[in-house]
């Protein structure tokens, strides 16, 4: 294990590049991101080297977005490799290390294509433009008669070429064009065509290396024992019969930092992951638990929000007076629509390798989210500074939010500065199942009236435990959490209530740990937002769908529900026991919607078809927004009928597959998914068609069977 | 500890191990084959899947000292013998993974049972296929996979069409 690469030598060589031709840095990356460019004396200052046009041929490429399984060492190369005229095979990807110079790295908030859409093809743009300018002054031709292509520049009229390996050394030279001239989206070769992704091969020869593939010399192996209440104390440790375990080296104490508790934990350690395995299960530990039977418990904490959904919470937004509006409606409904805490439960469980050295370095090999949060997390908790710490990004095989929380990853921190050696920790499906941290259980109750048979008056009381507050400590007392807006604010539904609306919040702590899930909060309060309309449309008696596009003023929402109704046949007559149910939802700046057909089937229903429509503004590869669709319908039909998390006097009820099931190739339904073209900024691909997925089969049940389903999950073959 | 020989992708492998050690960990961490993944230990999710004489097992839940020398146990690692297999070929034209964790133990069932039913329709992929979970939601490029992998066999085997 060598040395952190710092210097410009030490990248060139952990990226394989054998000599710095052309590179491009980027700074600040928001839409006016300005670049730099990167000198061999520069690289050796902590700038950000983006892009690298070797001498030899090679075009490297720092990704700062890890890849889940989204797709983003394919939809981040594209977009350089279209500005710069190469074909996509044709770019290295390394992926970035969390150190701060490569800006924001986090893969979450479907931010990949959203965030990197400008600077990346504002760097690509400008190396072409400084690689065609050297062709051009060595030919001493016009500028204008010189183009890129396949990797070359070429001057059409003499027929000549010059590589750009070739020109990169000269070309690096001159000074970076501060706006370059971007490719017109109608000469795209790339985005926004079908492509197909790289990275598949790997994945299906079982070559491709995710965290919990990592060996490293002299490694030893811990399973932890985690608190069962998650927050109790050890009181004592019985490790007699443990430590008979072949294999097993030491128990020790250790703790499971959180972003914002620590908890104690003990570690066996051992020379191979059964062993330490089996010494877990030998192992006896008394807990001290405190009063966390009660804290930690999932009934008591729903009745708390169905307690707070009868007092006033703090206003987040209101248009016209909702409160008297709607005492005074003759026609006006209310409702309570529940959803459950849910596990992340990716079938890669939580782990990573790390080796904090006597010489006070740390490397790093772990599934991380976001390698610039890891790194801050570790030099906060180890009390190191980034040069200090080497993050190596593994794939990851899942995350869904999970693995940009890094208490697994700062366990394994503890564990090897005790036992001063690297130390690969691996969780339990039962560790990632009872451990948390989970999506939060969030209770949505609804207001509205009905006025001149429209839907005119609509309020969303949003209760429940809050991210920002419990992760960040970053709300207060008399706030409503500031994620709203993102999710159910009239700016971003653009409903247009001709009464009033409202949007107001309840915070319900519990002790039960959170963090963000596949679209976060939308994956809640779309099933209270679009049930509810459907209820409002219903008492209105409208069309659920036409009664949206009569408050949806908006050019985009409408063009994907008219998409929608066309695609689903929505007026088309379904036979009695059947019926469709539509939701459309915003998030991450990516409108989707969705309709699902289900007809009775015994006492329940069967899901017959379920077709979405996503508008993501400019994409890359329909292919991979298809994908992504297509498992947030799989994932959100799981989070609408198959197991929530519950916790009784402190445990968690659920502790495998078998009592937290997920969706299997057998239930899985035909799914049909249609793209819209609207040639808006990109919006984000991996979250937002999961949200109007839960409403719509709700809405859906509805339809067929005249029952209306308020509380998540619910069984699909019993509906009663 | 024991000594356990066994046979694996047409290998002689020599391993000191407890008895009671799933021939997942053997595989993974003895033989340093990385491809057969771990997701649950309960024979839940079907991560671990490999062949033992020719049948999809789950390696979770085989203790080593349950396999014989002369028992095949193929992964995905010898599948197709370092080639890739229409059935892998079959994964990419149709784009089939997403973070990719779980495929292997998909192919290794998929592959299980296109050798058993050449022509399977869609309830013999139900029931060959629901032991194996995938988060990620790969469901109906699975399914449409292994017909694809099914069409090609049969061109494979008519002698045309050679890939
Ligand atoms: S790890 Fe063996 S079936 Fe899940
Ligand atoms: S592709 Fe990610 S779990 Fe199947």
């Amino acid at each position: 294990m060598g040395k952190i690469p710092t210097s410009r030598r030490d990248f060139l060589k952990a990226a394989g590049i054998s000599s710095l031709g052309l590179a491009v840095g980027i700074s600040g990356f928001t839409k006016d991101a300005s670049l730099k460019k990167i000198t061999p004396a520069v690289l050796r200052l902590e700038i950000n080297p983006f892009i690298i046009i070797d001498t030899s041929g090679g075009i490297t490429l720092v990704n700062p977005r890890p890849d889940m399984g989204q797709g983003s060492t394919q939809a981040v190369p594209s977009l350089l490799a279209e500005e710069l005229e190469v074909s996509l095979d044709k770019v290295l990807i390394v992926q970035s290390d969390g150190m701060g110079k490569y800006g924001s790295q986090t893969s979450g908030g479907s931010s990949s294509v959203r965030g990197l859409w400008m600077p990346i093809r504002k760097a690509g743009a400008a190396a072409r433009e400084m690689l065609t300018t050297t062709a051009a002054k060595r030919w001493n031709v016009a500028l204008s008669e010189c183009t890129a292509a396949d990797g070359k520049i070429w001057h059409k009229a003499s027929g000549r070429s010059l590589s750009y390996s070739e020109l990169a050394d000269e070309a690096s030279k001159l000074e970076i064009p501060k706006e370059p001239k971007l490719k017109d989206p109608k000469d795209f070769k790339i985005i926004g065509k079908y492509n197909k992704r790289l990275d598949v091969p790997e994945r299906v020869t079982g070559k491709a290396v995710y965290g919990i593939d990592v060996d490293v010399p002299g490694m030893v192996y811990a399973a932890i024992v985690h608190s069962p209440m998650i927050h109790g104390k050890v009181a004592s440790i019985e490790d007699t019969e443990a430590k008979k375990v072949k294999g097993v080296l030491q128990v020790i104490k250790t703790e499971r930092t959180m972003p914002h508790r620590t908890s104690e934990a003990v570690a066996v350690v051992a020379t191979n992951w059964w062993a330490a395995l089996k010494g877990k299960r030998a192992l006896k530990v008394n807990w001290d638990n405190a009063d966390y039977a009660k804290t930690v418990d999932t009934a008591s904490y729903f009745a708390a929000t169905y307690e707070a959904a009868k007092k006033e919470g703090v206003n987040f937004e209101e248009k016209g007076d909702f409160t008297v509006k709607y005492a005074n409606a003759k026609e006006k409904l209310e409702s309570h629509y529940e959803t459950p805490f849910l596990a992340h439960a990716p079938i890669e469980p939580e782990n990573a390798v790390v080796h904090v050295k006597d010489d006070g370095t740390v490397e790093i090999w772990a599934p991380v989210q976001g390698p610039d949060w890891a790194m801050r997390d570790v030099c906060g908790y180890l009390k190191v500074k980034p040069e200090q710490v080497k993050i190596n990004v593994t794939l990851l095989g899942g995350a869904f939010g999970r693995k940009a929380y890094h208490d697994f990853l700062l366990e394994a921190c503890h564990i090897s500065k005790e036992l001063k050696r690297p130390v690969k920790v691996i969780w339990t499906r039962e560790d990632d199942i009872t451990q948390g941290p989970y999506r939060p259980g969030m209770l949505s109750h609804m207001q509205g009236f009905v006025q001149d048979g429209k839907i005119a008056g609509f309020h969303h009381h949003a209760i429940g435990e809050s991210i920002v507050g419990q992760v960040f400590k970053g709300l207060k007392e008399d706030e409503a959490d500031p994620w709203l807006s993102e999710e159910i604010s009239t700016a971003n539904n653009k409903y247009e209530f001709a009464g009033a609306s409202k949007v107001s919040w309840t915070h319900v702590k519990t002790d039960i740990p959170v963090v963000w899930w596949r679209s976060v909060y939308a994956s809640n309060f779309g099933w209270g937002q679009e049930c509810f309309i459907d209820e409002l449309a219903h008492l209105a008696q409208k069309d659920p769908l036409k009664a949206r596009l009569e408050i949806l003023p908006d050019e985009r929402f409408k063009k994907v529900l008219d998409t929608l109704a066309e695609k689903a046949n929505w007026d088309e007559k379904l036979p009695a026991g059947s019926g469709r149910g539509m939701a459309v939802f915003k998030s991450f700046g990516s409108i989707s919607a969705c309709c699902i057909t289900v007809s009775k089937k015994d006492a329940g229903v069967k899901i017959d078809k379920v077709v979405s429509v996503i508008d993501c503004g400019y994409y890359v590869n329909p292919d991979n927004v298809k994908a992504q669709t297509e498992g947030n319908i799989v994932m959100g039909i799981t989070a609408a009928i198959k197991d929530g998390i519950t916790f009784s006097n402190g445990v968690c009820d659920q502790t495998n597959y078998h009592q937290f099931n997920v969706m299997r190739l057998n239930e899985a339904p035909p799914m049909e998914i249609h793209i819209i073209d609207s040639g808006a900024v990109p919006g984000g691909v991996g979250e937002p068609g999961l949200p109007p997925i839960a409403p719509a089969l709700g809405n859906a049940i509805f339809a067929a069977t005249g029952k209306r389903l308020r509380k998540l999950p619910f069984d699909i073959n019993n509906i009663t | 500890m024991a000594v356990y020989n066994l046979s694996l992708n047409g290998k002689k492998v020599k391993v000191d191990v407890e008895p009671d050690m799933p021939l997942l960990w053997v595989i993974r961490d003895f033989a340093d084959l990385k491809g057969t993944k771990f997701g649950c230990g309960m024979a839940l999710c079907g991560a671990c899947t490999i062949h033992l004489n020719g049948q999809p097992t789950r390696a979770c839940q085989t203790p080593v000292s349950s396999v014989g020398r002369n028992d095949k146990i193929t992964t995905i690692e010898g599948i197709a013998d370092g080639k890739m297999s229409i059935i892998q070929k079959a994964w990419i034209e149709e784009q089939v993974p997403q973070c990719g964790y779980c495929q292997s133990g998909q192919i290794m069932s998929a592959a299980a049972l296109l050798k058993s039913n050449p022509s399977p329709s869609d309830s013999d992929i139900d029931a060959a296929m629901s032991g194996n979970l995938c988060r990620c939601g790969t469901y109906d490029r699975i399914r449409k996979a292994i017909h694809r992998a099914s069409a090609e066999m049969k061109v494979a085997d008519k002698g045309i069409g050679q890939r």
